[in-house]
């Protein structure tokens, strides 16, 4: 099991490792960012010196060591746009964009996981066909149609909940949390159901098809032929044996929480890295793409290896270094 | 006479469906004494497994008991609630199945899957249970059970994790355990150590045992007692010896006649022509006639009676002569 762990690493390695190239590369082939920075006023001096500060008169090779040099270290460059530290500027918006992606993954695996167990077990209920029914709305809409929806009836309608930002915020060690006060609590609450919706549906759905055939098993019924309580064999029994494939999917699907909280984010202006990465398009900021790109990459690729580990945790046909006797 | 530990009368189970009612058992009566193996035979949907789950209330539905009394231990059984039927199910019947490969949870190790069958039926403690659990195993012929008590389903080979499936049946002390064609998966060289395990068990507890299957070996081997089931009705019953060496059931005859034994030497085995009946399309009257060489009109019109000799009986207008088969 060591072994295989080393081998997912060094795979996880590598990977990144080939996401720091294309987010290099951009560096060099989209537009120019000397353009920008400068704008209408420049002479030829201006430009050979901001060329020299910025490293972009170095040697092709050079550049990549240097950039993956920083990389690891956490060091991305400067911001074209803000002149500020583009690590700096991630580690301000870094929480506004984790916590919703924290609370939408939550309430996509409880909600989903939970109504998906209560649709195969009332299979031909009124309530699950109901449910089913209006899962539909959450796998076809799309996300900033969503968004707006919530928006039109909560807070234009309604006025309960804010349309846009974060509210209050409270900084604890340089982490800013909207967890700690209630305009940040309401704040959270249309972003990550938003967020989180299309998740839901789909792990709800994916829950109930693979609950559906495990019910359909020998043991179950075998379960069932030992007198076991329904819960008993609907959870400790039937869920367990639903949860390799959710995982996979789950996994996958947090990562793409947070690379598509772009959109929720601007949609309502949520100051997350999201909304950055928009902002840093428009100005071809491209350190702050280049780094946005390695953080999501880095999420995915952590977010893959963590499934991978479970997977040993809830099958354990897959620890193969326990001998099997007979 | 003492009551019979398992009694059924009269048992229908039908199956509504869109063309009409398919009646997979239709009016089987047969008891089961404590200590006693009943073997019920019969080909492919003969409604064996069918009588099987209605007794211990594990009937698919839309499938249910239509007419008839079950009783266990002289109390009656098929019209309990769900609840006390599941109290029932493990603690006074145990189930043996098919399959040992997939009727034991992959994901839950087995001492564990025998310790929540007593904690769901025995007044007593976790320790306790598992004490017992390492001593079941070991009554079954499992090596070294104190160690394997915590191994997976996927550690032991086929015969073995039937051994544990049996187990499993009997560890709540049933009166009656129903085997599902239990070796009908097993490697032959296994079938008989499992069969005289299961006789042994059951002779020592007096456990009354509906052994299903449709393999005349183990018949001969195992029963005390034979159940001859044709198309949803119950043929011929009767002391093993007789159903085997001296059917009245042309039937019977034909299926033993189709049983190849060392002592008939290598004649070409005998067959019985045409297929059995669909359920949707039984014919008038006895439901062999088709088949039946000693077949007359009466046969094709009218149902067939009941005729009793000695300690067996059949249904049938012209049954073979005790002394025309011997």
């Amino acid at each position: 099991m060591l072994a295989y762990i080393i081998q997912r690493v060094a795979q996880s390695a590598l990977v990144l490792l080939v996401v720091g190239l294309v987010a290099f590369s951009m560096f060099r082939f989209v537009g120019d960012p000397i353009d920008n920075m400068l704008g209408q006023e420049r002479t030829q001096a201006d430009i050979e010196r901001l060329r020299v500060v910025l490293g972009l008169d170095q040697p092709f090779v050079v550049q990549y060591y240097k950039f993956l040099n920083g990389a690891v270290q956490g060091n991305f460059g400067v911001s074209y746009r803000q002149g500020r530290p583009v690590s700096d500027i991630l580690m301000e918006r870094a929480p506004a964009t984790l916590e919703l992606a924290a609370v939408s993954g939550f309430l996509a695996i409880s909600i989903g996981i939970g109504l998906g167990v209560f649709t195969a077990i009332r299979r031909n209920g009124f309530a699950a066909n109901a449910i089913m029914s209006v899962s539909l709305i959450g796998v076809s809409l799309p996300t900033f149609l969503i968004g707006i929806l919530l928006i039109y009836l909560f807070s234009v309608e309604l006025g309960w909940l804010p349309s846009f930002g974060r509210g209050e915020t409270v900084n604890i060690g340089g982490w800013s949390t909207g967890f700690l006060t209630e305009t940040g609590l309401k704040a959270l609450i249309l972003p990550s159901i938003t967020l989180g919706l299309y998740q839901m549906t789909l792990i709800m759905r994916l829950v109930r098809s693979e609950m559906l055939e495990v019910l359909r098993q020998d043991y179950i019924r075998f379960a069932r032929a030992r007198g076991l309580r329904e819960r008993a064999v609907n959870f400790r029994h039937a869920l367990k044996n639903t949860l390799v494939p959710v995982i996979t999917v789950t996994g996958l699907q947090l990562g793409s929480i947070i690379a598509f909280a772009i959109i929720t984010e601007t949609v309502f202006q949520w100051p997350g890295v999201g909304l950055l990465f928009i902002n840093a398009i428009q100005f071809v900021d491209i350190p702050v793409m280049a780094a946005y790109l390695m953080l999501i990459s880095v999420m995915f690729v952590g977010i893959n290896l963590i499934v991978d580990l479970l997977y040993f945790a809830i099958d354990p046909r897959l620890r193969v270094d326990r001998t099997g006797g007979h | 006479m003492t009551t019979p530990i398992l009694s059924i009368r009269d048992l229908t189970v039908d199956i509504p469906t869109r063309h009409g009612i398919l009646r997979p058992v239709s009016g089987v009566s047969y008891d089961i004494a404590a200590g006693e193996i009943l073997g019920v035979v019969g080909e492919s949907g003969a409604g064996k497994s069918m009588a099987g789950n209605a007794v211990i209330g594990l009937l698919n539905p839309p499938a249910h008991i239509s007419a008839g009394e079950i009783h266990l231990n002289g109390k009656r059984i098929d019209h309990l609630q769900r609840d006390q039927m599941r109290r029932l199910r493990g603690k006074e019947i145990g189930m043996v199945f098919q399959d040992p490969l997939t009727s034991l949870n992959p994901l839950l190790k087995i001492g564990d899957q025998l310790t929540e069958t007593m904690l769901a039926h025995l007044d007593i403690t976790a320790q306790e249970a598992r004490k017992r659990a390492i001593a079941a195993l070991e009554e079954v012929g499992i090596p070294g059970a104190a160690e394997r008590v915590d191994s997976y389903p996927h550690e032991f080979s086929g015969g073995m994790r039937q051994r544990v499936v049996i187990a499993l049946a009997l560890c709540a002390e049933p009166s009656l355990v129903i085997a599902d064609e239990p070796t009908t998966a097993l490697d032959v060289s296994v079938q008989a150590q499992i069969i005289a395990l299961l006789k042994k068990l059951c002779r020592e507890r007096g456990t009354a045992v509906m052994l299903i299957t449709h393999d005349m070996g183990v018949i001969a081997e195992a029963a005390d007692r034979v159940a001859v089931m044709y198309a949803g009705k119950l043929v011929e019953l009767g002391p093993v010896r007789d159903v085997l060496t001296t059917p009245l059931h042309p039937y019977t005859d034909g299926l033993m006649g189709s049983t190849p034994l060392a002592s008939r030497g290598k004649d070409r085995l005998h067959q019985i022509p045409g297929a059995m009946p669909r359920l949707d399309a039984l014919p008038q009257g006895c439901a062999f006639h088709p088949r039946c060489p000693k077949a007359q009109d009466q046969c094709r019109h009218d149902p067939a009676p009941r005729i009793e000799d000695g300690a067996g009986r059949a249904a049938c207008f012209f049954p073979l002569a005790r002394e025309e088969v011997a």
